[in-house]
C-alpha cells in the first residue's frame, strides 16, 4: 500500500501484510501510532484499494464495501436521525426486508446488548457506552461473516470499556463470527485476541503474532481473573517493551531529521 | 441628544431599581452559586425584567417626545409654545427719531389654524402689529408695512425687547427667537420644546389608529392584508423557487467533482452580490411586475441554499458513510438514508439565513418599484409624508421578519431535534 502525498513524496503505509484469518477467528491488531492499523482495515473493509497485493473472502476479492464484512467505528457512526431500534435494523431494511422478517431478530439482538428498554429512544439520549452498543448489534443485525472493529471501546471511559470487552467476547462466542479489532490498549488486544498481531511502522508491516488464550478463558471467566494469569503479565511486558522500542525509534529518527 | 442621555439614565436607574426591588428575592439556582460569572458565558442569563422594561422604556420615550395622549402629561418632554406672546420692537428712522411698537403673535396648532388678531395701532410713527403662527414654523414679518415711516422711507428696526439688533443678529424673547435677515425683516420662531413635530415622528396613538384605519380602508386600493401577503407570496415563492433549485444544487457540487468544479466559481462569484444590486436588472430584464421580484428573490435564496446543501453534504462523517455502506446500503439509500438527513441541520441554517434575505430584499425591492406590498406602502407614505404609515410599514416588516425567524427555529426544533447533539 504506497500512495503519493501532494508535495510529490510517496508514503509506503503498508508493506508484505499477509494474513490468513480462518473463520470464527478473533483477532486484534497492536502497534504505535502511525504503524498502519486503520489503514489495514480499510482496505479489507474495501474503503481503501490495495496497490499490490490483494484481499480475498469466500473465494472472491473484496473490491469494496460490502454487507459481508460489518464495521464498528470508534464513533460518530451511528444515524442520530434515527431511533435505536431503526438504526440496529438498517442493514435488513436496506436489503428491503419487512418489519416481519427482521423484527424479532432486531428486538433479540437489543436484549443481549442490554438495550431492551432503549429501543425507541434517540441516540444523542444515549450514553458512550450505549451507542458503542447499538453499534455493535447495528452490526450484528445484518448478519456479516467478518466484523471489522477500529477501536471500537477507544472512547469510552475505563469502567465502561471492561463491561464492553467482556460483551464483545460474549458475543464473539455465541455468533461465532471472526473479528478483526484494532486497539490502542495492550491490556485490550491481549484480552479480545485470540491471535494478536503487533505490527511496526515505517513502513506498516507484521512484527510479530501471537496466538493466545485469553480470549477463550475470559468468555466463561470475570475478566479480572484472567487478568491475575501470569503469562498475562509475562505477555503484556514483553509487547510493551516492544512498543516502546518502536516508538523509541520513530522519536529517534524524527530528532536525526532535524 | 437629549434623549439618548435620558435613555441612558433609564437604563442606569432601571437597573439600580430592579436591583433594590428584587435585593431580598434572589433564586437559588445553581447559577447562583456560581462565584465567577464574568467571562463566564453559561451565567449570562438574559434578565426578563430588563426586556420588559426596556420595550416600556422605548415607548415612553416615543410617548413623551411626541406628547402622547398615553402617556400622563407630566411626562411629557416640554412641547412647542402655543398661544400668544409678545415683544416690541424699536424703529429708527433716518433723522435718529426712535419709537417703539408691539407685536402680538399667536401661535396655534397646525391642524388648528387661527387669525391674526385686531390690535390697536398704538400711538407713534411705528404701528403695533400681530401674527399668526402654526406651531414648529417661523414667519418673516414685514412689521413696517403699517408704520407710517417704513423700510422706504430709510427707517430701520434697530433692537427688540430694547435689545439691540442688527441684520444677521438674533434676540431671545420669553416665547420666541426672533432673528433679523440680512435686510432687515424680523424673522419670528416661536420655541419648538423639545417634542418632535408629528411629521417627524407622530405619537404612538397615531400610528395605531392609522393602522386602524389602513385594516378597515386599505391604502391604494389594496386591503393591508393583501399588501402583507402579496410581499409574504413573493418571499416564499422565491424561496421555494430557490431552494428548489440551490438544494440539488448544493448536493451535486457536495458529491461530484464536475459539478463541483462546475458550479463552483459561479456560486462563488455570485454569493458575495448583494440581491439588492440586481434590482436594477432584474427590473430591466423582467419588469416590475410579480416575474421580476420572485425571480429576484429566487437569485437571493438560490446561493444560499446552494452553499447550505453543499457544506451539508461535506459535514457528513465519513465513518456514517463507511458505515451504510458495509451495512449494504446503496449510492441511492446512502443518499436518502444518510446524506439527506445528515444535512438537514445545515439546510435549516441556510433556510433561516435565506428567509431573512429575501425578506429583507423584497422590501428593498418593493421599495423601487411596486403597486402592492409592504415596501411599497411605506414609499408611497413617505412621499406624501405619512410618517405615521411609514413606521407602521416599518413595524409591521419588523413583526412579520421576527415571526417568519421564530416560525423557522420552531420547525427546526421538531424536524432536526438532533442538530448539534452528535
Amino acid at each position: 500500500m504506497r500512495f503519493d502525498l501532494p508535495n510529490g513524496t510517496s508514503v509506503q503505509a503498508l508493506k508484505d501484510v499477509s494474513l490468513h484469518l480462518k473463520e470464527g477467528e478473533l483477532m486484534s491488531v497492536l502497534g504505535p501510532s502511525g504503524c498502519g492499523k486503520t489503514t489495514l482495515l480499510n482496505i479489507v473493509a474495501g474503503f481503501l484499494a490495495p496497490t499490490e497485493g490483494q484481499i480475498v473472502m469466500n473465494g472472491h476479492t473484496v473490491s469494496g464495501p460490502d454487507a459481508e464484512r460489518g464495521m464498528v467505528f470508534q464513533r460518530g457512526a451511528l444515524f442520530e436521525w434515527m431511533s435505536v431500534r431503526e438504526n440496529v435494523s438498517f442493514g435488513p431494511r436496506m436489503k428491503g426486508q419487512r418489519e416481519a422478517q427482521y423484527g424479532a431478530e432486531v428486538d433479540h439482538l437489543l436484549d443481549i446488548v442490554g438495550l431492551q428498554d432503549f429501543k425507541e429512544k434517540a441516540i444523542y439520549e444515549l450514553s458512550g457506552g450505549m451507542q458503542q452498543r447499538v453499534a455493535l448489534a447495528r452490526c450484528l443485525a445484518n448478519d456479516p461473516d467478518v466484523i471489522l472493529m477500529d477501536e471500537p471501546l477507544g472512547a469510552l471511559d475505563a469502567l465502561t470499556r471492561e463491561k464492553m470487552q467482556s460483551l464483545v467476547l460474549k458475543l464473539w462466542k455465541e455468533t461465532g463470527k471472526t473479528i478483526i479489532l484494532i486497539t490502542h490498549s495492550v491490556e485490550e488486544a491481549l484480552l479480545l485476541g485470540e491471535r494478536l498481531l503487533v505490527m511496526a511502522p515505517r513502513p506498516g508491516r507484521i512484527h510479530k503474532e501471537y496466538r493466545l488464550p485469553f480470549a477463550d478463558m475470559g468468555v466463561g471467566q470475570d475478566l479480572r481473573d484472567v487478568k491475575k494469569h501470569p503469562e498475562f503479565a509475562t505477555n503484556r511486558e514483553e509487547i510493551l517493551g516492544m512498543i516502546w522500542d518502536m516508538e523509541e525509534e520513530i522519536m529517534g529518527r524524527t530528532e536525526a531529521a532535524q | 441628544m437629549i434623549p439618548i442621555l435620558i435613555y441612558v439614565a433609564i437604563f442606569i436607574a432601571a437597573f439600580f431599581a430592579v436591583k433594590l426591588v428584587t435585593a431580598g428575592t434572589q433564586r437559588h439556582d445553581f447559577t447562583s452559586l456560581k462565584t465567577v460569572t464574568f467571562g463566564d458565558e453559561s451565567a449570562v442569563v438574559s434578565d426578563r425584567k430588563a426586556s420588559i422594561i426596556s420595550i416600556v422604556a422605548i415607548f415612553a420615550l416615543w410617548g413623551a417626545f411626541t406628547g402622547s395622549a398615553l402617556l400622563p402629561g407630566f411626562l411629557h418632554a416640554p412641547g412647542p409654545f402655543v398661544g400668544e406672546g409678545t415683544f416690541t420692537y424699536t424703529v429708527e428712522t433716518s433723522d435718529g427719531e426712535r419709537d417703539d411698537a408691539t407685536v402680538t403673535v399667536v401661535v396655534h396648532p397646525a391642524d388648528a389654524p387661527a387669525d391674526a388678531p385686531e390690535v390697536a395701532p398704538g400711538d407713534g410713527f411705528a404701528k403695533d402689529d400681530s401674527v399668526a403662527i402654526a406651531a414648529y414654523r417661523s414667519q418673516l414679518a414685514r412689521l413696517d408695512k403699517n408704520d407710517e415711516i417704513g423700510r422706504g422711507e430709510g427707517a430701520r428696526i434697530v433692537a427688540v425687547n430694547g435689545e439691540s439688533i442688527e441684520p444677521g443678529g438674533v434676540v431671545q424673547t420669553d416665547f420666541a427667537r426672533v432673528a433679523m435677515s440680512q435686510r432687515g425683516t424680523l424673522n419670528i420662531e416661536p420655541d419648538k420644546g423639545w417634542q418632535m413635530e408629528p411629521i417627524w415622528l407622530p405619537a404612538p396613538e397615531n400610528v395605531g389608529s392609522r393602522l386602524a384605519e389602513i385594516i378597515t380602508d386599505g391604502f391604494r386600493n389594496y386591503t393591508l392584508w393583501e399588501h402583507l401577503g402579496f410581499s409574504l407570496f413573493r418571499v416564499i415563492a422565491g424561496f421555494v423557487l430557490g431552494s428548489l433549485v440551490g438544494i440539488p444544487l448544493g448536493y451535486a457540487m457536495g458529491l461530484s467533482n464536475w459539478f463541483r468544479g462546475w458550479f463552483d466559481p459561479i456560486v462563488e462569484f455570485m454569493r458575495p452580490v448583494p440581491p439588492l444590486a440586481l434590482i436594477p436588472l432584474v427590473i430591466i430584464w423582467a419588469g416590475i411586475g410579480e416575474g421580476g421580484k420572485i425571480i429576484l428573490l429566487f437569485l437571493a435564496a438560490l446561493w444560499i441554499m446552494a452553499i447550505a446543501a453543499r457544506s451539508g453534504v461535506s459535514g457528513v462523517n465519513i465513518s456514517k458513510v463507511h458505515a451504510a455502506y458495509s451495512l449494504g446500503a446503496s449510492k441511492w439509500q446512502l443518499m436518502r438514508h444518510v446524506i439527506i438527513p445528515n444535512s438537514l441541520p445545515e439546510i435549516f441554517t441556510g433556510a433561516r439565513v435565506a428567509m431573512g434575505v429575501c425578506w429583507g430584499t423584497v422590501v428593498a425591492a418593493e421599495l423601487v418599484a411596486a403597486e402592492k406590498g409592504a415596501g411599497m406602502m411605506i414609499m408611497v407614505a413617505s412621499r406624501f409624508q405619512n410618517t405615521d404609515i411609514v413606521i407602521m410599514g416599518i413595524i409591521l416588516i419588523g413583526v412579520i421578519g421576527f415571526g417568519i425567524d421564530i416560525l423557522m427555529r420552531w420547525a427546526e426544533r421538531v424536524l432536526v431535534p438532533w442538530k448539534g447533539r452528535s
